[in-house]
């Protein structure tokens, strides 16, 4: 079966519960955690999410909205994108 | 292979942090099937043809915002430049008439600005080219989406001087018909116009085009801007290069959108154009990026360098990213929608003759500027013929939008509000062309046009 990949990027002060409460959500929604990366890059704290949204309870503009609810509590950047236009952009 | 942390990053900052967006995407509809003997039925097929096609635009576009988390700022419609199609209607009446159906097709589908009620006459003008000149201030004053373009020259037509001296005439009907003669920021006088150009207000759907097309308009001051900061030291061949590549990154997230979105629509994917246009949003301008190269200000010497540099830059990006590149592609200048071009003109740095010498080297022209409303017709026209002469020898697109402010003088400064932010009143040379401007006729083509 063809996946649905996405990519979570969230950006902003490192603080505990972040992966705990993204996950949880995603758990939620029956979403698949593909790959989990995180790095410091200057004075952010970045993580991006690889995941398949294939059997997804959730609709996308609904998973959106519940993951800026947690941006907002986090006070953090939060933002849900296909993968196709980080390959168009980034590779050729 | 795996996407790094870092590109995600990369691409996640020019949406949050460098206002990347889809500045808008564009269809181009064809109307010449719309047109008909009973002239309410006409008006009523033009309605639906546009309108039923309007509200698809809308709905496709926001799926596409979600799916890939960036904002598509404008939905617009380009038309079959409005002269060709009332040829049988030639009456002010209607041409007013018909403008007011088009702006209730695109209002009723949520839809900002329509473009092509205009003509293309840079080798004559036809009795409907004549009317819709005449009918323009009137259109402008009962209408508040309809956007108006004329083509009066290209560099194998040359230049049709009968025509632009209707335009001044026009423009300041139409600047006292319209508060803060707003009416005048929707009409744009071209030199050899892009029939797919998807940018208002001079976007039209082209006759060479198919019935619909997707067009797409892709910009991004605020991401050039940063990389170029982050590259104070480099010299000039690096600095291309750095701009070039970013360019080729947010060309190629264009290039997905438009396709896709046309795949969606069921319609043929026209052009991507990538273009940088600056908002009055902070970070979103233009002239800030000549300044951030190590100007103090635009307008001061050097710009015309900068601009060209950056102008080259932004093609060249382009066209490695998309087979696709079309329509103006290079980079925008407008007074108005710049705070870095209206801090640059409040405070001295940029005059309207910097300005035309610039525009000799960016992608569009003398864009969104105020002059007094006093200033005679006869040199409106010379200003317009002016920057269109450069276009014409120089095998390039060239245009003008000038706002005459009806009792404002040099100094003073009209704020348009939103999207089309404030313009002060830029100086006018006061010597007179008016005996040149009336010889009129038309500028014979130059001589490199002639390559059959």
């Amino acid at each position: 079966m063809d996946k649905e990949l996405l990519f979570i990027t969230v950006i902003g002060a490192d603080k505990k519960g972040i992966v705990a409460k993204v996950s949880n959500l995603l758990y939620q929604c029956d979403i698949n955690i593909e790959d989990i990366n995180q790095r410091i890059m200057g004075t952010y704290f970045v993580m991006t999410m690889l995941v398949d949204m294939k059997e997804s309870k959730l609709s996308l503009e609904k998973v959106r909205e519940e993951l800026e609810k947690i941006g907002a509590e986090l006070k953090l950047k939060i933002q849900i994108q296909h993968e196709n236009i980080f390959k168009m952009m980034h590779r050729i | 292979m795996t996407i790094s942390v870092e590109e995600v990053f990369e691409t996640a900052s020019m949406i949050l942090y460098q206002n990347l967006d889809i500045r808008t995407t564009t269809m181009g509809i064809n109307l010449k099937d719309c047109i008909d003997n009973d002239f309410d039925r006409f008006t009523s097929k033009v309605y639906e043809k546009i309108n039923s096609n309007a509200i698809r635009l809308v709905k496709e576009a926001k799926r596409m915002e979600l799916k890939y988390g960036i904002p598509i700022v404008n939905k617009r419609i380009s038309i079959t430049p409005v002269s060709l199609i009332m040829e049988t209607h030639c009456e002010k009446a209607k041409f007013v008439q018909m403008a007011k159906a088009m702006d209730r097709a695109v209002e009723d589908a949520g839809i900002d600005f329509i473009g092509g009620f205009g003509a293309i006459v840079h080798k004559g003008l036809t009795p409907s080219d004549r009317m819709l000149i005449e009918a323009l201030p009137d259109v402008f004053a009962e209408t508040k989406r309809v956007c108006s373009f004329l083509n009066v020259g290209t560099n194998t037509a040359g230049l049709n001087l009968d025509a632009i001296n209707l335009i001044g005439p026009m423009l300041k009907k139409t600047a006292l018909m319209t508060k803060d003669a707003i009416g005048c920021a929707k009409f744009v006088v071209f030199a050899n116009a892009p029939e797919d150009n998807p940018f208002m207000a001079g976007a039209f759907h082209g006759i060479g085009e198919a019935d619909m097309t997707l067009n797409i308009g892709i910009s991004g001051p605020g991401v050039v801007h940063s990389v170029v900061e982050k590259n104070r030291d480099c010299d000039l061949t690096q600095l291309s290069e750095v701009i070039k590549r970013t360019v080729f990154k947010i060309t190629r997230g264009g290039e997905l959108i438009g396709r896709e979105l046309a795949k969606n629509l069921d319609i043929p994917f026209g052009i991507v154009d990538i273009s940088l246009a600056p908002t009055t949003a902070t970070g979103d301008s233009v002239a800030n990026i000549i300044e951030s190269f190590g100007i103090e200000s635009v307008g001061a010497h050097g710009s015309t360098l900068a601009v060209a540099l950056l102008m080259d830059a932004v093609k060249k990006g382009g066209a490695m990213a998309s087979g696709n590149v079309g329509g103006l592609s290079g980079t925008f200048i407008p007074i108005s929608e710049d705070t870095g071009m209206i801090n640059a003109v409040k405070n001295g740095f940029l005059s309207l003759d910097k300005l035309e010498a610039l525009t000799s080297v960016c992608s569009v022209g003398l864009d969104m500027f105020a002059i007094p409303g006093d200033t005679p017709e006869s040199t409106i026209n010379a200003i317009i013929a002016d920057e269109l002469a450069i276009g014409v020898i120089n095998n390039k697109t060239t245009a003008v939008r000038v706002i005459p402010v009806p009792g404002m003088k040099e100094g003073e400064s009209v704020d348009f509000g939103g999207l089309l932010g404030e313009a002060p009143i830029m100086r006018v040379n006061r010597g007179s062309s008016a005996n040149f401007m009336k010889r009129g006729g038309r500028m014979p083509a130059p001589v490199t046009s002639m390559r059959n």
